[in-house]
């Protein structure tokens, strides 16, 4: 099968064994499929081919969907910054942190999922990899979320991104005097955050039943 | 002050109080025997369906007797005084248990009316009168829909359409696996055991399995709603409750049509599922239509908003009574239409009419409910029984064992499917949560009375809903503790969850397109795109029907936030802010942008705030010495608290608008601490009280705002902006005698225009 001749040559060593990937030859082939689909059958993803995608138009926040996928912090290489094609190598390590939980996972499992998948959304907020997400961050991820709605009013965003960024200082910092200021969200305060989310059953993506192939763009 | 009276007085109020009605109760019933002497009573009535006897008015015959100074009419005022009374006694006794804190702890309140109930019925039978009865009519068409319309009014949606395949297969399956089951099994044994019980032939047995084997929404909701458990299984076995009616219905008609006639054919079972599915989208359809009615009814009140609540509930009253003419599933009608109706409807009614709606819903399915389980006490008490130990054991046990079995075999199938799936703790609280209730008694009611077995089966069914009531329920408390089930997530609405949300869904969608795969996240979308652009333009009025779910749920918070801000301010407490992180702390230092605000000292402000403070104090003494009842003294706030609420709310519907001038029409600003912007991008929050919007309008806070503003702010918050600060200083020693002017000319005043109001 053609998929599992791509992982001979190349070698896919990226995927951590404890991280419960556990995605069979089938839906790797299927993600091959679907990744030659979208570069045209050349060997590397541009922005581009990502633009292209008829349904990802209404979506508000596709500008920082396709990012995400060419940023290097998410390809579990502790590197950074971004590039400018990806192969499929880093097309599957990027999706595969959208991996369904599996049933008997130990707390400590969990909990390095719950990382794993919030640091993905933490780096899709954190543009400028601070390692904050400033107040002007935050601001831009509203903004986007609003979008595509007609009637937005560019202060509306703002206020929502204020109250929203003082609940995070009330939760993370607790007590703060007048002349302090927040610098902004850390990873520990998102997670913080977050804590209620549960978000290690709800970011996911069934790969199991994909069809690509009858699905045409 | 008189509160430890009070206190003290109430605790022994409501059982004497309660014992009292049961006294007078009692002593009508008797009355009423006694003065109908020669009408026939109709057998099994109700309280509230008395057939009403024949007045029969004194004839004087020519002889002249004295005018009557009082006279006693009982006849006239019966029904409803009785209705009353009995309500009135429910009411009391779910206010008693309350009371006693130990009680309500260990029992759940659905016990304890029946336990009232039982009381109340052997009083009633002691003293040799006909108790009323929970007959069908009173049920299905009067105490059922109110809990149904509460239920699916507030259903939590996420929830359930993410776990709808699972219900959908324990309503359905389950259900008929539990009446197959039961019934056979019952069929069974019957034909093993002794010629007592050789007369129940297959069909009544299957259809007494039909009638025991649903769970109850009105118990389930009972006894899940005090233990507060994770919304994953309440939402699985309320959710099941709630759809298994189309099976029940369906299959009770099915075979009490089949008793009668004796034979089954093929043809005939396929024609009960072709029924079942009439049955079940039917009844969902017609409640779907009248909920797109009541949706763009709602979008014309804004004249009438008094009214606006009764729409909601006349439209449910229709759709459930408008499916029961067909014989198609009443409640899911009933749920179909609340759910459909509820996003435009609150998008639409003022926000009173959002309070009343949902008051008024909650406190009628309490009312309901409490009505139930009493009634359920007194019907048992009163209703012919045949008890047959071998049946109702059996029955009991069978109820239990085909329960377990149906919830772990279809978790074993359904766990295939599912991404999170059910462990056994989950699959132990399904199986215990099965509860049967008033719904199978009042089916068993219906059977007709040729079926010669029917006592017998109408004893099993109460014995079946005792036990599960009375024991499951005390029981499902401790169990839940004991295995440490995951309980109610009780977090306030937080803006960051929300936004993570969205922004989870529209990621999700994204990565589905990303990988061509039309799944969940991708329909949902498009359902979403699709209501937007076509359904909310029909249905919601004005401008709302075009804003974002992220910013009408942000609205919605600041709302919240706003109200409680008066309640506290008015009451003179300090806020419930645990933290002192106001807005400056997080606000970019931007010395280069806008002009440079001269930060305030500490020592400065507490200045500020003390002269304040004295100047109300001075105002609120000449206030006390000038009225001679303290009357006017509340009317005061309450207007003062009225006039922030209009305030807050105008402000909420004007989005935000700049304000760059003084308003025209200068109202007293709400002190209410909210987040508002300056057209130079900077941000800050302040309590209104001091600080319009925008630079040149002139802050003459109402002496009244500045006490609020005074007692609610901690210490260490309080981002004005400084330069107005200096300016309410200096204007407020100016305008001292205009601020008296204007509080003594706003008491006078008959108060805020109620149309203005109106008009939100």
């Amino acid at each position: 099968m053609e998929a599992l001749h791509y992982l001979c040559t190349h070698k896919i060593v990226t995927i951590d064994s404890s991280s419960l990937f556990s995605v069979s030859f089938e839906q790797i082939g299927i993600l091959h499929n679907r990744f030659k689909q979208l570069s045209h059958n050349e060997e590397t993803l541009l922005r581009e081919n990502f633009s292209k995608i008829p349904d990802l138009e209404c979506n508000p926040i596709r500008s920082q969907i396709i990012e995400a996928f060419f940023d290097r912090r998410n390809f579990r290489q502790n590197g950074e910054g971004t590039v400018e094609e990806i192969g499929f190598e880093e097309f599957l390590v990027t999706m595969s942190h959208f991996r369904p939980p599996t049933l008997n996972m130990s707390e400590h499992q969990r909990e390095g999922v719950r990382r794993d998948k919030l640091r993905f959304l933490f780096n899709m907020h954190d543009t400028d990899n601070d390692g904050t997400i400033t107040l002007e961050e935050y601001r831009h991820v509203v903004e986007e979320l609003l979008s595509l709605s007609e009637a937005m009013e560019k202060d509306t965003a703002k206020s929502i991104a204020d109250a929203a960024m003082l609940e995070v200082a009330s939760i993370s910092m607790g007590h703060m005097e007048p002349d302090e200021f927040y610098e902004g969200i850390t990873f520990e305060h998102f997670l913080k955050l977050l804590n209620g989310f549960e978000i290690e059953s709800r970011m996911y993506v069934r790969f199991l039943n994909m069809d690509t192939t009858t699905l045409c763009k | 002050m008189c509160e430890p009276r009070a206190a003290r007085r109430s605790a022994a109020g409501p059982p004497l109080t309660g014992f009292v009605c049961v006294l007078l109760l009692v002593c009508v019933s008797v009355a009423s025997a006694s003065l109908d002497v020669g009408n026939n009573e109709t057998r099994r009535t109700a309280a509230a369906e008395t057939a009403e006897d024949p007045h029969h008015p004194t004839n004087s015959t020519g002889l002249k007797k004295a005018f009557p100074v009082l006279a006693l009419n009982y006849d006239y005022v019966r029904k409803p005084f009785e209705i009353a009374l009995w309500i009135l006694l429910a009411l009391l006794m779910k206010l008693g248990f309350h009371i006693i804190p130990r009680v309500s702890n260990v029992v759940p309140e659905s016990c304890l009316l029946i336990g009232v109930g039982l009381l109340v019925g052997g009083i009633i039978r002691a003293i040799r009168e006909e108790a009323p009865v929970l007959n069908t009519e009173l049920f299905f068409l009067y105490l059922l829909p109110p809990i149904i319309l509460d239920a699916g009014y507030f259903l939590p949606i996420r929830a359930f359409t993410e776990n709808m395949g699972t219900i959908l297969v324990f309503a359905v399956v389950g259900t008929l696996w539990n009446a197959f089951f039961i019934g056979g099994m019952i069929f069974g044994v019957c034909q093993i055991e002794g010629a007592q019980l050789a007369g129940v032939d297959l069909l009544s047995c299957l259809l007494f399995g039909t009638i025991v084997s649903a769970v109850d929404p009105v118990a389930v909701l009972a006894v899940f709603e005090e233990i507060h458990i994770n919304e994953l299984l309440y939402i699985l076995v309320f959710g099941e409750s709630l759809l298994n009616d189309a099976v029940t219905v369906v299959l009770y008609h099915l075979f009490e049509e089949f008793s009668h006639a004796g034979t089954v054919t093929v043809a005939d079972a396929f024609l009960g599922i072709a029924c079942f599915f009439v049955v079940s989208l039917g009844g969902i359809m017609v409640g779907a239509i009248y909920g797109l009615l009541g949706a763009f009814t709602s979008r014309f009140t804004s004249h009438t908003r008094v009214i606006e609540p009764l729409f909601v509930f006349l439209y449910s009253y229709m759709a459930y009574l408008s499916a029961e003419v067909f014989h198609l599933s009443g409640i899911m009608s009933l749920i179909a239409c609340g759910v459909t109706m509820r996003p435009y409807v609150e998008a639409n009614v003022s926000h009173k009419s959002y309070t009343t709606i949902k008051y008024f819903m909650k406190m009628w399915s309490s009312v309901s409910e409490t009505l139930i389980f009493i009634f359920l006490g007194v019907s048992t008490v009163a209703g012919p029984h045949a008890w047959n130990w071998t049946f109702v054991i059996l029955t009991v046990v069978l109820c239990l064992v085909s329960r377990v079995l149906g919830v772990i075999g279809l978790t074993y199938i359904i766990n295939k499917f599912r991404i999170v799936k059910l462990t056994k703790k989950d699959q132990f609280i399904m199986a215990y949560g099965g509860l049967r209730g008033a719904i199978a008694f009042s089916l068993g009611f219906l059977l007709t009375d040729d079926n010669e077995m029917k006592s017998m089966f109408l004893t099993a069914i109460i014995t079946v809903i005792f036990f599960t009531v009375i024991v499951q329920g005390m029981t499902i408390r401790p169990l839940v503790e004991l295995l440490a089930v995951k309980r109610k997530n009780e977090s306030k609405g937080s803006i960051n969850e929300e936004i993570h949300t969205q922004f989870l869904d529209h990621l999700l969608t994204g990565i589905e397109d990303v990988c061509g795969h039309y799944g969940h996240h991708h329909w949902k979308d498009k359902l979403n795109r699709f209501n937007k652009t076509y359904v909310k333009r029909w249905l919601i009025a004005g401008e709302r029907s075009t804003e974002p779910q992220l910013i009408s749920f942000y609205n919605k918070m600041e709302m919240k936030q706003a109200m409680m801000l008066v309640e506290s301010g008015s009451a003179a407490r300090p806020p419930t802010h645990a933290s002192s992180v106001s807005m400056q702390n997080i606000q970019p230092r931007e010395s280069a942008r806008g002009r440079a605000i001269p930060s305030i000292s500490k020592s400065r402000e507490q200045e500020i705030r003390k002269v304040l403070r004295g100047h109300l104090q001075n105002t609120r003494q000449r206030l006390r010495s000038y009225s001679r009842h303290d009357l006017l003294v509340d009317p005061f706030e309450d207007h003062v608290s009225e006039v922030r609420f209009r305030k807050q709310r105008v402000e909420m519907e004007r989005r935000m608008s700049h304000y760059l001038t003084v308003p025209a029409n200068r109202q007293e600003t709400p002190a209410v601490r909210k987040v508002c912007f300056e057209p130079e991008h900077r941000v800050y929050t302040y309590d209104d009280g001091e600080s319009p919007r925008g630079r040149a309008a002139q802050p003459r806070p109402g002496p009244a705002d500045g006490v609020s503003l005074v007692s609610e702010s901690p210490p260490g918050l309080g981002a004005r902006g400084p330069d107005q600060e200096q300016e309410v200083q200096e204007e407020k020693e100016e305008q001292e005698e205009q601020d008296q002017l204007k509080l003594s000319r706003c008491l006078s005043d008959p108060g805020p225009n109620h149309n203005k109001e109106e008009e939100e």
